[in-house]
């Protein structure tokens, strides 16, 4: 009975090394279960949600009932306010970015349709160096906390994804000159 | 003894060693708080500097100004004293690239720091200069006030106190009333201050702003976050400047500052500079950065960049 009792323990103590080192072996991999992966599309980014028109999205409330027209051509119905511009309009037209099947995706160049979402990657496909700058927090406005949390704006926030040159503003009133201040 | 002798006795004479004990009897008693003084301003009077201060002494002087403001502006005031961070140097950036000049800063800045409405008080100034020119102060413009920015030819360099690691404004302070935190933020004990303005001619960047009258602060517009170095309102005749809004930054949940915060380009970078994962070593890493007045060597911890 005795002799039972100590190898049962012996047993267990040599699947609990056995998982020990199972586990610190797994560690180091990146598939690992307690690490999360960490590769550059899957990081998230606290954003707000995307500046959409309002009723706007999701467009395949409207777009469900109609049929895909692939064509090149000048919106006359729909999106009439949409103006493309300051972004070299000439070579460009909505199914560059939209994507024609899913209308509630945005397209990358590769195929991969993403959310509105990260639609920052879709920007980011060209102005590469705003991107790398974006994401560690030098381009753009950031909110929040120095030393935690903060969160970041979508490119579209600032910039209109049909027109993205930032628009002038106001400046607000100068300091009154010394001889005004009594 | 002579009736002469006597006479000259009995009556007075003044000697120069008595005018002078005269006169500096008054003097004194001139310097010392109006007959009509509250308690709080003969305390505050003979209130030790800020960096000799207990804890407990310490605790029941902010009592006392949260009391007194809570009562002045009718709100809950709250005035800390958080002391400077562990292992933290703040660093502040700013995109010249960026920046606009549209002056939003200038009034996030005077919101969040409860700086005198009237007479004004700005502890940002922005400066438009000439592309042509590039960084030339003598040809910059603060007065600017077109109808939309920015404007064609022109760039804007916001200046603001640089926190400098070499202050020339705390070196010639007299009573020692302005010193470096440890985090790199140059304070000043307003309670200790005694306006003589030496540090305003010594800074070169025309940070620092004195209190020429009781400060204009609407108490609606009183923000009730202070610190007691920093945004707490401030008595007439001392001298204030910015400070990195520590009421923010200090904390354990540290808030970028109001300036970052509602800078619309995002031109405005605040970080750790001990922290080589923070947005400031990066910028300072990586893009083309410069110092105001470098050869002054006042050390800034204010960078100014351009990320493209």
């Amino acid at each position: 009975m005795k002799k039972r009792g100590i190898h049962t323990l012996l047993i267990v103590m040599l699947a609990a090394a056995l998982l020990c080192v199972a586990i610190a072996g797994q560690a180091g991999r990146r598939e690992f279960w307690l690490t999360p992966p960490k590769g550059d599309s899957e990081t998230t980014y606290m954003v707000p949600p995307p500046p959409f028109t309002e009723g706007i999205f999701p467009c395949s409330e409207c777009h469900k009932d109609l049929t895909p027209n692939p064509k090149r051509r000048v919106l006359k119905d729909e999106h009439t306010n949409i103006e493309l511009k300051n972004h070299a309009e000439k070579e460009r037209w909505c199914l560059d970015c939209h994507d024609l099947k899913n209308r509630d995706k945005l397209r990358l160049v590769s195929g991969e349709q993403i959310d509105f979402t990260e639609s920052y990657r879709l920007c980011g496909q060209c102005h590469g160096d705003k991107y790398r700058d974006w994401k560690v927090g030098v381009h753009g406005k950031r909110t929040g906390q120095w030393n935690g949390k903060r969160e970041y704006l979508l490119c579209a926030h600032c910039h209109n994804p049909h027109n993205p040159r930032f628009k002038p503003l106001q400046p607000k009133l100068p300091p009154l000159r010394p001889e005004y201040i009594r | 003894m002579s009736t002469e002798e006597t006479r000259e006795k009995r009556i007075f004479q003044l000697t120069r060693r008595k005018a002078l004990k005269g006169l500096a009897a008054g003097l004194g008693a001139l310097a010392l708080p109006a007959k009509g003084a509250s308690a709080s301003i003969w305390e505050s009077f003979f209130q030790k500097n800020f960096r000799e201060l207990g804890k407990p002494e310490l605790e029941r002087i902010l009592a006392k100004l949260e009391k007194e403001y809570s009562a002045q502006y009718g709100k809950s005031v709250k005035v800390k004293a958080t002391p400077p961070l562990e292992g933290v140097l703040y660093g502040y950036g700013l995109d010249l690239s960026r920046c606009i000049g549209c002056r939003r800063c200038v009034y996030g800045c005077v919101t969040e720091n409860n700086q005198s409405r009237d007479p004004q008080i700005h502890w940002i100034r922005v400066l438009r200069l000439e592309k042509e020119r590039g960084v030339d102060l003598e040809h910059a413009e603060q007065y600017y006030n077109p109808s939309t920015v920015p404007e064609e030819g022109h760039f804007y360099l916001p200046v603001q106190c640089h926190q400098c690691e070499n202050p020339p404004c705390t070196k010639v302070c007299p009573v020692q009333a302005t010193w470096k935190e440890n985090d790199g933020i140059v304070v000043v004990d307003y309670n200790w201050c005694i306006g003589c303005r030496y540090c305003m001619a010594a800074c070169p960047y025309g940070a620092r702003h004195f209190n020429w009258k009781k400060p204009g602060l609407p108490a609606g517009e009183m923000n009730p976050d202070t610190h007691y170095l920093g945004n707490r309102p401030r008595p007439v005749g001392v001298v204030e400047k910015c400070i990195f809004c520590m009421q923010r930054t200090r904390e354990l949940d540290g808030r970028y500052p109001a300036c970052v915060e509602v800078c619309p380009v995002g031109a405005r970078k605040f970080g750790n500079l001990l922290d080589p994962e923070s947005e400031i070593r990066y910028v300072i890493a990586n893009k083309r950065v410069f110092i105001l007045k470098e050869d002054l060597n006042t050390q800034p911890k204010f960078y100014y960049f351009y990320s493209v």
